[in-house]
């Protein structure tokens, strides 16, 4: 498969861009429901915009009524996303709880696709445990009881955990926290009786909760694929989300280096356009290189995913590194080129840099992703 | 069976018939290499037996019309032969700056007795051909050069000195940009043609840090060159004076050919290796190993978009030029990383274990990478002038 959009997806291509420019924007969106200190951190309005241009069922099988794509799609959407730094629960509920919903029961799909596809219902994946993005240890437990489980534990940093109507909850059912075996992933249902978010506003503006199970009982048909054999769906949600989160980190660099470097063009020192300067000349071109190669390697990965080839693991790896070494390159030198300015609060250039430090840390930043290619290469 | 599986059949039975196994492992060293011209001679009868075996099926210069000595063979198919003989391990059997550089120059704007006789000749390995560009005083400069072509009516005579001529000690004719109009910086060079054995025409090899002597220096002393080889073959590529259109059609192929150096799935996995090998690895250079096998393995996906883009007309026409930055300093990263994974074997300089300081030579050598055919310094300006629009200068 050739390594650029075909018509179809440039064509999806261009109505995202088009949509995300005009009803995505940063001052109707990001700016917007931060200066109100919104509760969610995003507008259900334009999550409801979303479902209806059909984006929110890109990864829903047509068999479900949803538009059947695949990860280069979703990654279309998160790119723009990105470029207009657009809050929304695309990432989380579109792509990480939808990929979780394809390994669920028939019951499950037709529980909550449906406000999915019609943009009435948010979800939450709730993986993380402390700071740091580690899945392979999972200590909060569920526990056999009558015909369904007890679900006890804590998960952090759960992405608009407040705002979701469904949480997708990775607990152990057995075995000993570092084991592979042992992991079931469960849809949690936002009634559940026992559950509590304490929530915390991020430097970005999203919302994410320290959620607290405190012996919640769940329906055995809560269970999203097999009991104990959960690290496979887990992977495969972990997959669709890293390189979610990188399509939507090329579309964070590519928005911070357009803006700077139209900066330069502009911007006067010395009698002189900045841009005219050699040092700023070379740091450009070399962040330009790094932002192509992020974009080529996350379309690569993503390719490699809908293909289910057995690289896609290690590629998505690569392309969530490399992604995060090139956006973080574009934000700091966004942030730097523009001078006073790209401190001040009413600039957009610093809410990129806000929005990649985020996106690094979801799902792992680039030291646990570079670990995991050394591992996947054998060393 | 489409006709690109039977292709790939035959490509296989073929190869399997002709590719003696000794010429299925990587060369051991420079004088392992075959590169044809007057003075070739080989290293054993398996690489005699190899190149006269693609010699006959045009596999020498497999993508060139059949008419002048190629396979011609279209891109799929020659992408097919490509992948059968990186998948044997062979090695190519002829290395030529004619097939790399002047080839490419012909083909596009040679006359047809040009490419009957040079294509040919180049394509069974009679003639090694070297690139006369750079000067003292005109290395990225390119176009700031010297060298004078005093027109004499049916020939040219001229005088001057080359720099950084690859092997021009061994070669046998040379492609030469020289000043023929002083007055105009850019539409005043012409592209010429000529025997290393003109008199006037002398060559003394540099010693480089590797040890090696790879490049020369190159003098004329009113050589006399030929405006005409004969009926439709001009001593001179394209028009007189416009030989700049030339050199820059070629700076890209080398540009390319430059960055593909290091590229590929090949350039990763020197920690699996360091593993194996010393059975373990200090944290710090396995951190560094990782991160450059994201940067390796990502830059391959950016050769492989770059590629299916060009064939499509989608690549920026400066797009070479970020190939060439990113792969020269990615490969110089690499062996650097591999010389610290080797730890003091990598320093032995003759020992039969590092087959004649091979480590310690091949990192030298990538120190030129980023300065030969542009530096990164002249790319990084093309990338911000020709992509971003940058202005100024």
């Amino acid at each position: 498969m050739a390594l650029y959009h075909n018509d179809d997806q440039a064509m999806l291509a261009e109505t995202a861009s088009q949509f995300m420019a005009e009803e995505g924007s940063i001052g109707k969106q990001l700016r917007h429901w931060r200066d109100r200190e919104c509760k969610d951190g995003f507008g259900h309005a334009l999550w409801k915009q979303m479902a209806e241009m059909g984006f929110t069922g890109i990864l829903v099988g047509e068999e479900d009524g949803g538009m059947g794509m695949g990860h280069v799609e979703a990654g279309i959407v998160l790119e723009e996303i990105g470029r207009n730094l657009t809050p929304s629960p695309f990432l989380t509920s579109a792509v990480l709880a939808a990929t979780a919903l394809k390994h669920g029961s028939a019951d499950l799909k037709g529980r909550y696709l449906p406000g999915l596809l019609s943009g009435d219902s948010v979800f939450a994946v709730a993986i993380d445990e402390g700071a740091k993005h580690r899945p392979e240890r999972i200590r909060t437990r569920a526990e056999k009881s009558g015909n369904g489980f007890r679900l006890s534990g804590q998960k952090d940093f759960v992405i608009h955990g407040a705002s979701a109507d469904m949480l997708v909850v990775a607990a152990r059912t057995s075995g000993s926290d570092d084991d592979a075996d042992g992991i079931t992933l469960f849809a949690v249902p936002r009634d559940a009786a026992g559950m509590s978010h304490d929530a915390v506003r991020l430097v970005d503006s999203s919302m994410a909760t320290h959620t607290r199970f405190d012996s919640v009982e769940l329906d055995g048909d809560a269970v999203i694929g097999e009991v104990d054999g959960g690290r496979e769906v887990l992977g495969a949600v972990l997959m669709a989300g890293r390189i979610g989160a990188a399509a939507e980190g090329v579309g964070v660099a590519s928005g911070a280096m357009d803006m700077t470097v139209d900066y330069l063009k502009q911007r006067k020192q010395f009698g002189k356009l900045i841009g005219e300067f050699q040092a700023l000349q070379h740091r450009a071109a070399h962040l330009y290189s790094e932002v192509e190669i992020a974009r080529a390697i996350t379309i690569k990965a993503a390719q490699l995913l809908d293909g289910g080839s057995e690289r896609a693991d290690l590629m998505t790896s690569v392309a969530k590194a490399k992604v995060s070494k090139a956006a973080s390159l574009a934000v700091k030198e966004g942030v730097q080129m523009h001078g006073g300015i790209g401190m001040t609060d009413e600039y957009d250039v610093g809410l990129y840099m806000k929005r990649d430090r985020a996106l690094q840390e979801f799902l792992g930043d680039l030291y646990y992703h570079a670990d995991r290619v050394a591992k996947l290469s054998g060393y | 069976m489409s006709d690109l599986e039977t292709f790939r059949a035959e490509t296989r039975a073929w190869l399997e018939a002709n590719c003696p196994p000794e010429m299925r492992e990587p060369a051991r060293g420079e004088e392992d290499i075959f590169w044809g011209g007057r003075n070739a001679t080989f290293q054993s009868e398996a690489q005699k037996a190899w190149f006269e075996a693609c010699v006959a099926k045009g596999y020498t210069v497999p993508a060139w019309p059949k008419e002048y000595g190629g396979a011609g063979l279209n891109a799929a198919e020659a992408k097919v032969l490509r992948e059968e003989m990186n998948r044997i391990s062979a090695r190519p059997p002829l290395s030529s700056f004619g097939i790399w550089m002047l080839g490419p120059a012909l083909l596009h704007f040679g006359t047809e007795g040009q490419k009957k006789r040079f294509l040919s000749e180049i394509a069974r390995g009679e003639i090694r051909w070297c690139q006369g560009y750079s000067e003292p005083g005109s290395g990225s400069d390119l176009v700031s050069m010297q060298t004078f072509g005093e027109d004499r009516g049916d020939h040219w005579v001229v005088n001057g000195q080359k720099i950084w001529t690859s092997y021009a000690d061994k070669c046998d004719w040379i492609f030469c940009l020289v000043r023929t109009d002083k007055g105009n910086k850019y539409q005043g060079i012409t592209f010429m043609l000529f025997d290393m054995r003109t008199p006037g025409v002398t060559t003394k090899p540099i010693k480089l840090i590797s040890g090696n002597s790879p490049f020369c220096e190159t003098f004329f002393d009113n050589v006399a060159v030929p405006k005409s080889y004969g009926e439709d073959v001009p001593g001179f590529v394209g028009e007189i004076n416009r030989g700049w259109d030339v050199a820059k059609y070629l700076l890209g192929h080398e540009r390319e050919m430059i960055s593909g150096a290091g590229g590929g799935d090949r350039t990763a996995g020197i920690g699996a290796a360091m593993l194996r090998h010393a059975g373990e690895i200090d944290p710090l250079l396995r951190a560094e190993l990782a991160l450059f096998d994201v940067d390796a393995l990502a830059y391959t996906a950016m050769g492989e978009k770059f590629l299916d883009e060009i064939k499509v007309g989608k690549a920026h026409p400066a797009q070479p030029n970020m190939m060439k930055y990113v792969g020269t300093e990615l490969n110089k990263r690499r062996h650097e990383l591999m010389m610290s994974a080797g730890g003091s074997r990598s320093l032995e300089w003759d020992s039969e274990e590092t087959r004649g300081g091979k480590p310690a030579r091949d990192w030298l050598r990538t120190k030129a990478n980023s300065i030969e055919g542009g530096t990164s310094e002249v790319m990084l300006n093309v990338i911000s002038k020709r992509i971003l629009d940058l202005p100024g200068a």
